[in-house]
């Protein structure tokens, strides 16, 4: 583990730093089958010599960090002594690319984690309630989204929340609004992606849980009955306190993938409504030429990011953990 | 009086019964729906069930029965499975998650109980340092693998996606396994150590028959992250090894040629359907594997 | 029965015999490039010279790994099959050999056009071209009383008068998906507004100008005519619509001209009355706001020269003449000698005759592209000026273009 994963973070932290060589360029004449142009190219040998006198590349410090495409501080230093109060501030901060995506991304974030955390224990508290003989049919389509979701994502569902789609089609009857479309406009395509998101990860809390519930002490619920709490109290003051290590858990996890998001927006064609580090990571590997060290600076904003998120969940972890000790 | 106080309410709960049905059934709907609905576009033509002229076409396929003369057709199927031969990529994929959920779950199950059973602080420090490789984007990882992985002729082969993919597994696994042994109480394996067991015998004769509800999930996750995953398997696996979902995604391509997306549509359905059988078959495992370890507090 | 048999083995091995007429190689081969079907079809060419392991990876992905691949060294791909915008990353990382030798060994059979030379130095063998041009209804145009649109401003005209006439509500199509896409759209557009994309001989970008601005206001005119999705569809996308009947008038692509004409993926009228134009021009300008583009193959670098010779070889054979047949033909419009154009070239060909400028073979071009695609969405929201927007694209381009080492 530490080869594969602790290897590769500290070589993203070193590219992160550094940057190509500069390319010496030259005069070329080119000819395709469409004829003769001048043009520009890389003169290879020039160009090795650079690389090999420094094979890391530029030392450039956090200068990609602090750049337009990743925190863009000089930028937000122009915007701030141009605006006209602090409204038109974010505004135009939303013109950066990073600050872009991350009003998206944790908007994302915050709606989805609790919304699939409520979604998956009711289906967890459901499916326990309901007849044994039907449990395994019931996993296995609660299961469902999470298996299938990928690829379907961007063909099925894809074509199902068209304008002329079966889902687009019944949104468009039920707000009788014929020219509704839920990819046009950047609040909808929002919301869609949100939709989406608890769809897919609920499962994932919802099998968590109900395993987790199978190991509920039926003793403490029953004298809980017995003192007569209804069954709003019993999910409040028995249930969900057992559950606790793994809600923790499972919102660890969903803090981390969905500030991680990335397939719903390749997958609904959404970039143009929405965007997240982990998307410009894959902008910048997936061009005709790849910006290493730009994918390695967002990278590690990412890891930086997820940490922030986590931290209060940490802490809180470290203290339960320093309880048990 | 205890029990008639329970007996109550076992009876008024009728109405609330009545709500979990409603909201299960709503659930199963919305989850299953788009699956149903993939499995019967799998037998139109592309023209009818990725219609951009009216959705009814999907259901009534004028494009289908004006090809073929009937509604239902199998050539699909026949594209992916003769044609295409899927069946590498299901052998492919079997090989991949087995040793992907063996080996995540012998280390998963061993790391997790000693972690949760250690108060030294640096098992916590161990567990968040997990936490941030986790937080490390896929795309990166696999970017950075490419090239050692190139030079040192790694690349391609299934067992070094499967060392990969445990490696990006690996922390999830971790916590998940500390969860849900931080919930057996520690007095089980004290008793039995005060038995004269030694640690070990512990785990082997007090732990392991409790564990299954913990190990059983998060060897369904690890089984789905190991079908599921494309990053990895579509950048690390040569054509002849590929697994199911980049061979999915090798129907579609950037330049879609008719028939091609329906392969894609079909082997969707075909690869969801080993999942079913396997659960149908197994439910009954599955549930009371679920349930067994139910500890008694 | 024990005759049929006999038959059609010895069919088998005559077919085949004709396939692999002297193609033997001695030396390992392995292809990785995009996977459409024309390509496929000469990594199949290939495949049928014995000798020696021939392996092709055929996937849409093979831009992330064809500089990987080709880095180690004896390298995993021994060959790519790249395009005007990707050999420029092969020949960044230096990972692609000169093939002057081999051409004067054992490619005479090749025309000088097939022939791509960087520099003085033949770096690449093209063996297809494709384009962008227009493809119309001529039913709905006919109905509409619109003549085919030699311009883009004709086609604006043409489009208001089919939408008031009630004939279709979006009867423009077009790839305009944020990203890849939409900037392809720029650059055609650009160029056909005349406009140049950096200062002469350098590396510093130069779109924020009157031709940029005119560009940006056509996109977002045009755009008022499609589907109001148009920013999420690409080609796939916008091939679909067509062939449902949806749209009147677009710029395609030319390789998906074969499908759109294809009477089992759509209504017979649709089939019937979708015909191919030239390259339309725009803005009073001569050149078509389109460029043209070339497929073709590399030999690695990092590779004994036993194996690069057969790598020659076996593409060579990939694109032999013998390849064309009533199938493989109208897969592309072929570089390759004895290839007679389909209707499905015409377009691609009209834009050639035209004059239509190449895709920019340049180190930074693939840079300015990606920029473009996600700093000119704003604009086509709505959410931004056109000089803003081409602010941003800038911005975007030098930060990209200073870590590369382009730019100080």
């Amino acid at each position: 583990m530490l080869l594969f994963i602790a290897l590769p973070i500290v070589s993203v932290l070193v590219q992160s730093v550094h940057t190509p060589h500069e390319a010496v360029l030259i005069e070329t004449e080119n000819c395709d089958p469409f004829g003769c142009t001048k043009s520009t190219a890389i003169d290879q040998d020039a160009t090795q010599a650079l690389r090999d006198e420094e094979p890391l590349g530029r030392f450039v410090g956090l200068e990609i960090y602090f750049d337009r495409g990743h925190l863009a501080v000089k930028e937000v230093a122009e915007t701030w002594a141009k605006a006209e109060g602090i409204g038109n501030f974010f505004v135009n901060l939303n013109n950066l690319p990073f600050y872009r995506s991350m009003a998206f991304t944790l908007t994302f974030t915050f709606s989805v984690t609790p919304l699939m955390l409520v979604f998956g224990l009711m289906i967890a508290l459901g499916v326990n309630a309901l007849h044994q003989r039907l449990k395994g049919v019931l996993i296995f389509f609660s299961l469902l989204p999470m298996i299938v979701s990928p690829l379907i994502g961007s063909l099925v569902l894809f074509w199902m929340i068209d304008s002329r789609g079966i889902i687009g089609s019944a949104l468009q009857w039920i707000f009788n609004d014929p020219a509704l479309s839920l990819k046009a406009s950047t609040g909808l395509t929002w919301v869609m992606l949100i939709v989406y998101g608890v769809w897919h990860a609920a499962p994932f809390s919802f099998i968590v849980f109900y395993a987790g519930l199978q190991t509920l002490p039926q003793d403490t619920l029953e004298s809980a009955q017995i003192d007569g709490a209804s069954r709003w109290q019993q999910v409040r003051y028995v249930i969900v306190p057992h559950l606790m290590p793994l809600i923790t858990f499972v919102a660890l996890m969903q803090l981390m993938d969905n500030f991680r998001v990335f397939e719903p927006i390749v997958g609904f064609n959404s970039e143009a409504h929405a965007t997240s580090l982990s998307w410009f990571i894959f902008n910048d590997l997936g061009g005709e030429t790849r910006l290493l060290s730009s994918a390695a600076t967002s990278s590690v904003l990412t890891i930086i990011g997820v940490s922030i998120l986590l931290a209060p969940v940490l802490v809180r972890t470290w203290r339960d953990f320093n309880a048990k000790s | 009086m205890s029990s008639t106080h329970v007996l109550a309410r076992k009876r008024q709960s009728l109405g609330l019964k009545m709500l979990i049905w409603g909201f299960i059934g709503l659930w199963l709907i919305v989850a299953a729906f788009p699956f149903f609905w993939t499995l019967w576009g799998s037998f139109k033509m592309e023209a009818d069930f990725f219609s951009k002229a009216d959705w009814m076409n999907a259901l009534t396929a004028p494009r289908t029965i004006a090809e073929h003369g009937r509604a239902f057709i199998g050539e699909a199927y026949n594209g992916a499975w003769v044609q295409e031969e899927f069946w590498r990529a299901v052998v492919n994929t079997a090989l991949v998650c087995f040793f992907v959920v063996c080996t995540s779950l012998t280390i998963g199950t061993l790391g997790g109980y000693a972690l949760s059973r250690s108060n030294y602080r640096y098992t916590f420090w161990l567990l968040i340092t997990a936490l941030i490789f986790r937080a490390m984007p896929p795309i990166t990882l696999v970017a950075g693998y490419l090239l050692p992985f190139f030079e040192w002729n790694l690349w391609g082969h299934l067992a070094t996606t499967v060392i990969v993919l445990v490696a990006i597994n690996q922390p999830f696994t971790l916590w998940m396994l500390h969860s849900f042994f931080q919930k057996i109480p520690k007095e089980l394996d004290e008793s039995a150590k005060v038995d004269g067991c030694t640690q070990f015998q512990a785990f082997r004769h007090v732990i392991i028959p409790v564990m299954w509800p913990g190990v059983i999930t998060t060897g369904l996750f690890s089984f789905l992250l190991a079908y599921n995953d494309f990053a990895v398997t579509s950048m690390l696996l040569s054509k002849e090894n590929q697994t199911m979902v980049p061979k999915i995604a090798s129907f579609l391509g950037t330049t879609q040629t008719e028939g091609n997306v329906m392969f894609a549509v079909s082997a969707v359905v075909s690869a969801t359907a080993p999942l079913f059988i396997l659960v149908l078959f197994f439910q009954r495992q599955i549930v009371s594997g679920l349930t067994q370890g139910a500890v008694k507090g | 029965m024990f005759m049929k048999k006999l038959v059609l083995a010895s069919a088998a091995i005559l077919m085949s015999g004709a396939a692999m007429a002297e193609c033997k190689i001695d030396g390992r081969v392995s292809i990785v490039g995009n996977e459409f079907p024309a390509i496929h079809a000469v990594a199949d060419g290939a495949k049928t010279c014995s000798g020696g392991e021939i392996k092709a990876n055929l996937t849409a992905d093979h831009q992330k790994i064809n500089v990987a691949g080709m880095t180690g060294n004896p390298a995993e791909y021994t060959t790519a099959i790249i395009a005007n915008s990707s050999i420029v990353a092969l020949m960044n990382e230096d990972v692609i050999r000169p093939l002057d030798d081999l051409v004067a060994q054992h490619g005479r059979a090749l025309k000088p056009n097939q022939l791509i030379k960087i520099n003085g130095e033949i770096m690449a063998v093209a063996f297809m071209a494709n384009a962008q041009h227009l493809v119309y209804r001529s039913d709905i145009l006919e109905k509409a009383g619109v003549k085919p649109p030699k311009t883009y401003e004709e086609m604006l005209a043409g489009a208001k008068i089919i939408r008031d006439k009630g004939l279709l509500q979006h009867p423009l199509g077009g790839a305009y998906k944020a990203g890849w896409n939409l900037a392809q759209e720029f650059t055609n557009m650009y160029i056909g507004h005349g406009g140049e994309f950096f200062k002469p001989g350098t590396a510093e970008v130069a779109i924020n100008n009157a031709a940029g601005v005119a560009t940006l206001e056509m996109l977002k005119a045009l755009s008022a005519y499609m589907n109001p999705d148009f920013l999420t569809h690409d080609s796939n996308a916008t091939s679909a619509e067509w062939k449902a009947g949806n749209v009147a008038m677009m710029n395609m692509w030319g390789s998906r001209m074969g499908p759109l004409k294809d009477p089992e993926q759509s209504t017979p009228q649709v089939v019937a009355t979708t015909t191919l134009g030239a390259p339309m021009t725009v803005g009073g300008g001569s050149t078509p706001a389109t460029t043209l583009w070339w497929d073709g193959w590399t030999v690695s670098k990092n590779i004994s020269s036993k194996d690069a010779e057969a790598t020659f070889l076996a593409m060579m054979n990939g694109i032999d003449p013998s390849l064309l047949n009533d199938e493989t033909t109208p897969l592309a419009v072929w570089l390759i000698d004895g290839y007679e154009p389909t209707p499905a070239a015409v377009g691609v060909f009209a834009a050639a005759n035209m004059n239509a400028r190449p895709y920019p073979m340049l180190p930074y071009q693939g840079l300015l592209h990606t920029a473009l695609g996600a700093e000119i969405v704003d604009f086509m929201q709505g959410k931004e000026s056109a000089s803003q927007a081409l602010a941003d694209v800038e911005a975007a381009y030098t930060a990209a273009a200073r870590e590369k080492g382009f730019l100080n």
